[in-house]
């Protein structure tokens, strides 16, 4: 199985983090796993990107032109990479900062989950991106919750690992917006 | 197994050259290669090594170039303008046959260019990019492992050969992470350093030098680096094959442009494509053999690269007289690197 994935949104929105995770829950499930960051001129509150290859086998191309899946955390973000994704494919929009209703695409899924105002209830709205990571998770299947819970070890500095459980609660709180829909 | 690491690029060329022994490391910043002196100046203390960001690349090479003639295992990094720079002291080393490490993480020119990935070094690093008719071992990784790898490789043929070795990478390989296994360093017989300076106290002088001025001393001096050079072309080619045993089209490139290609080969496998992937791992010495064997029997070959034509020359020297010889490249910059799907059309094209 292979799952190739955007993930972007502003920087700041945590987008590199969030790719990082997905790499190292990928990892624990003895995966292979390709995470390749956009690299540009991009600064805090300039645009984020990332590229993420998940498999079972070879990863091949890190560089993908038409991903199956991409997560989108701002309107930016939406206008420029929705149309690149892949006929049939999952288009998982953070409906606080996005209007999708100008789209045209009707050969995709969307789903719509208002991230700020979640991470917004949980405390902290610097969570947007853990709530992006469990939804993507919950619908795709790529990695378990248990896999992404586990790689925040991983992926965070050890100063930084009081706010495991809260980061886990807005994992959580993602994938639960997809059990609902 | 030892346990993965989820590893930068170039985090991964530091920690194989470290393994490698290196204990010296002399740089100067520059986009996208700064991971590799940023985990240098925090690891090398720790190890007792050398870390130094000099006042300039120039300054930067021939630390290294110092540091090489006391045997010491010595490396440098940069970016396609840096390394411009630097060029001076590689030939200087080459022809003082002085191993080293030089890492090109490269970037998009001519000039300042910009940061994306680019392979449009391809000439400077293999037709020597300095004055004097020299060679280099090149070595194009196209994974993380195979940049931690490589690393480890580069200081030992460095070392057998007498010779300043590049690793030549751009921003896919750089900054991508991927799993990293970290393994000891594979044992290889080395020769002994008897040319390397040190203090001469009862022991016998030694010079290293690249100038000679005695009737035929030059002359001599580069047949002797020619017969090296030859002796890399016949033991040290290395390539990756990937399923073109049966291919009816050839699809060949190195580094990040062979890596983007092996999807767009599977894709075309997965339509029932006969097509395979020649990956050349030394761009010198230049895995000529490998193109020959396969275009024996497969006629065509498809060169993808992130620049206007220059691995294609070295592939067309290396084909059976009949194969065709196709080429596809987007010289980089932001938003030019190809896809996949995009290569997927040009194996189309031609098969």
């Amino acid at each position: 199985m292979r799952h190739d994935m955007y993930m972007a949104g502003f920087g700041g929105q945590g987008v590199l983090l969030a790719g990082t995770l997905l790499s190292h829950a990928a990892m624990i499930e003895d995966r292979n796993v390709s995470f390749m960051p956009s690299y540009g001129v991009e600064k805090r509150g300039g645009a984020a990107m990332c590229t993420v290859v998940i498999s079972d086998g070879d990863v091949g191309s890190p560089v993908i032109g038409n991903p199956s899946v991409g997560v989108l955390l701002n309107q930016t973000a939406f206008d420029k990479y929705c149309p690149r994704i892949r006929s049939g494919g999952i288009c998982i929009v953070n409906a606080s900062l996005v209007d999708i209703s100008t789209c045209p695409r009707k050969d995709i899924e969307f789903v719509s989950i208002p991230m700020n105002a979640i991470a917004m209830d949980l405390g902290d709205s610097r969570m947007v991106n853990m709530v992006a990571v469990g939804a993507y998770a919950a619908r795709t299947g790529a990695v378990s919750l248990a896999a992404l819970a586990e790689a925040l070890k991983d992926t965070l500095p050890e100063r930084n690992h009081k706010y495991i459980p809260d980061n886990v609660k807005a994992l959580e709180a993602g994938a639960e917006q997809i059990r609902r829909n | 197994m030892a346990k993965r690491l989820l590893v930068r690029g170039n985090e991964a060329i530091c920690r194989g050259a470290i393994e490698a022994g290196c204990r010296f490391y002399f740089g100067y910043p520059i986009t996208p290669q700064n991971d590799i002196p940023e985990y240098m100046s925090r690891e090398m203390p720790k190890l007792n090594g050398v870390f130094i960001q000099a006042e300039s690349e120039i300054a930067s090479v021939n630390m290294v170039m110092g540091a090489a003639a006391t045997g010491a295992r010595a490396m440098t990094s940069s970016s396609s303008p840096g390394i411009s720079l630097k060029m001076e002291a590689i030939s200087y080393m080459a022809g003082m046959e002085l191993p080293c490490l030089i890492v090109n993480i490269s970037r998009s020119g001519p000039g300042l260019g910009g940061i994306d990935a680019s392979q449009g070094d391809y000439f400077q690093a293999v037709k020597g990019g300095g004055h004097g008719g020299y060679h280099i071992i090149v070595l194009a990784p196209a994974s993380i492992q195979e940049m931690y790898d490589l690393a480890m490789l580069a200081f030992d043929l460095a070392e057998i050969y007498r010779t300043p070795v590049m690793i030549l990478g751009d921003s896919v390989v750089g900054q991508m992470k991927e799993p990293l296994v970290p393994h000891p360093r594979p044992h290889r017989e080395l020769p002994a350093k008897d040319w390397a300076l040190r203090g001469k106290g009862d022991g016998e002088q030694r010079f290293i030098k690249s100038l000679y001025l005695g009737d035929g001393e030059l002359e001599a001096h580069n047949w002797k680096l020619d017969a090296k050079y030859r002796e890399m072309k016949a033991r040290e080619t290395r390539w990756e094959d990937f399923q073109t045993s049966d291919a009816d089209l050839i699809v060949t490139g190195f580094g990040s442009a062979a890596r983007i290609a092996k999807t767009a080969v599977m894709m075309a496998r997965e339509e029932g494509l006969k097509v395979g992937l020649l990956r050349p791992v030394t761009l010198f010495p230049f895995p000529s053999a490998a193109f020959a064997e396969r275009t024996a029997r497969c006629k065509k070959v498809l060169d993808v690269e992130l620049n206007t034509g220059q691995m294609v020359e070295d592939v067309r020297l290396s084909v059976a007289r009949d194969a065709e010889v196709y080429f596809y490249g987007r010289p980089s910059g932001t938003g030019s690197l190809p896809t996949p799907e995009e290569i997927l059309g040009q194996i189309k094209k031609y098969y």
